[in-house]
């Protein structure tokens, strides 16, 4: 059974996380600490809140460089959920200009759709296309619904690490893949099958 | 594309359901997760649990029932009544909630909804707004609180409008002159506040058909729909739902 790290910086929907992961036979636990990270096969960063302040919490607690050890030196599987995913890039600029995890090549920006009828935050199941033949995809169909809730999206520099691309008022990107790291806009804990598909692909990275 | 939600709510009081779904094989109409497991199963977006208690201890229980429920059920979850605090919207969070709605603590305090965005983020604070006609007749709608009892003499586009400028991520509208009559959303209320906000709009009250459902989307431009009795007694199932709103050219996810 893979024992896998939940992040806990003060931001997110932590059981949720826990409880799916559970559900798939994987061994999750909450941690604090990052110490506790060199006892786990992978790691996951949850995350609701903004982006600043989920980089201050990071780096409060001295996770930023115990996460560039596990995923970058050790390469162990490392997934960012949400705002998790939005960490990875170079910076963001929520409420200001901040520096990310940079472990995706990119920038954290709004989600501008130029159209009134694509409200902001995108709020709901929308589909994800673009996933044939990505790892984080193997038994989901192209094309599926996953479950958001966010108003910004990640722009990463260089578009292999794309995994799956979705259209709200204009296209963005739904999920990255770069070997170990890998992140999902969408909340896979709470987008039924195929989000549990999902996660199902992370633990056999 | 994005598709049209369709969530059903259901009132929570001491952390059980008090309307339940009256399915036969349903063992406790009252439990919060077999009900969960009900309209998880029939395909539906989002639950809303709105905790009619709204006490001290209630808000233990209510923590308790949501980590019962993302225990078993992997969807959407929104939370609503009592939460006037960021601990209340914080440990909700944590407990499986992805969002939070609040009413009557927004009305008391407005910068409430500021400082909830700020600090949880914007796209999980809901705030609901309960309207009704203006008593004194004149064009418009007013808000009330505390479950319908107490006027606050403000407009409800207005309202919302700010509420949205404040960072609230969602409006869950309920047309209070609807509420349980089975006559139909109030459409010119829900397209009112649709129209005057660029955030998504949940609309509520009154729906007995599925048309009254497709109406709510097509003319009254809502981004989602809510509906506790038509589902709670079995007239209608979600997929039925879902099949009228696809059948009339709505984008649904089936």
């Amino acid at each position: 059974m893979k024992k896998i790290a939940i992040i806990n910086y003060g931001l997110g929907n932590l059981s949720s996380v826990y409880n799916a992961l559970e559900f798939i036979g994987a061994d999750p636990f909450l941690t604090e600490d990052h110490k506790e990270l060199e006892q786990c096969d992978g790691a996951i960063l949850p995350g609701v809140g903004a982006f600043g302040d989920g980089m201050a919490h990071l780096r409060d607690n001295g996770w930023v460089d115990a996460i560039h050890e596990f995923a970058l030196e050790k390469q162990k599987p490392f997934l960012g959920i949400c705002l998790g995913m939005q960490l990875l890039a170079s910076s963001g600029t929520e409420h200001g200009d901040f520096d990310g995890l940079d472990l995706i090549k990119g920038t954290v920006v709004k989600l501008v759709t130029g159209d009134r009828s694509a409200r902001i935050p995108h709020i709901g199941w929308n589909s994800v296309s673009g996933t044939d033949g990505k790892k984080s995809y193997v038994d989901i169909e192209n094309g599926q619904d996953f479950y958001f809730v966010h108003s910004y999206v990640l722009e990463p520099e260089d578009d292999a690490v794309v995994s799956g691309k979705c259209s709200h008022g204009k296209e963005f990107i739904a999920s990255v893949e770069k070997d170990n790291i890998w992140g999902a806009q969408y909340h896979p804990e709470k987008s039924q099958k195929s989000g549990l598909a999902y996660l199902q692909n992370f633990l056999k990275v | 594309m994005l598709k049209t939600r369709i969530i059903p709510c259901l009132d929570i009081d001491k952390g059980r359901v008090v309307k339940g779904v009256n399915f036969v094989d349903i063992v406790d109409a009252g439990d919060p997760v077999e009900q969960a497991k009900v309209y998880n199963d029939q395909g539906a977006d989002e639950l809303c649990f709105l905790d009619i208690t709204a006490t001290h201890e209630g808000r233990d229980t209510i923590i308790h029932m949501v980590e019962e429920v993302a225990d078993e059920v992997f969807m959407p979850m929104t939370v609503g009544g009592g939460i006037s605090e960021i601990s209340h919207i914080r440990n909700l969070l944590n407990a499986g909630a992805d969002k939070v709605s609040i009413n009557s603590a927004a009305v008391k305090n407005p910068d409430f909804v500021k400082e909830a965005a700020d600090k949880c983020g914007n796209q999980c604070i809901v705030v609901a707004i309960d309207a009704k006609a203006k008593e004194d007749g004149s064009e418009g709608w007013e808000i009330f609180t505390h479950g319908g009892r107490k006027g606050t003499g403000i407009d409800a586009v207005e309202w919302a409008v700010r509420m949205a400028e404040y960072g609230a991520g969602e409006i869950l509208l309920t047309s209070m002159d609807r509420d349980g009559t089975k006559q139909g959303f109030n459409l010119p209320l829900t397209r009112a506040v649709s129209d005057a906000v660029s955030i998504p709009v949940i609309a509520s009250g009154g729906v007995g058909t599925l048309d009254h459902l497709v109406d709510g989307v097509k003319e009254g431009h809502a981004s989602a729909v809510l509906a506790a009795s038509i589902f709670h007694f079995g007239e209608y199932t979600i997929a039925e739902a879902k099949q009228a709103m696809a059948d009339a050219g709505i984008e649904v996810r089936i």
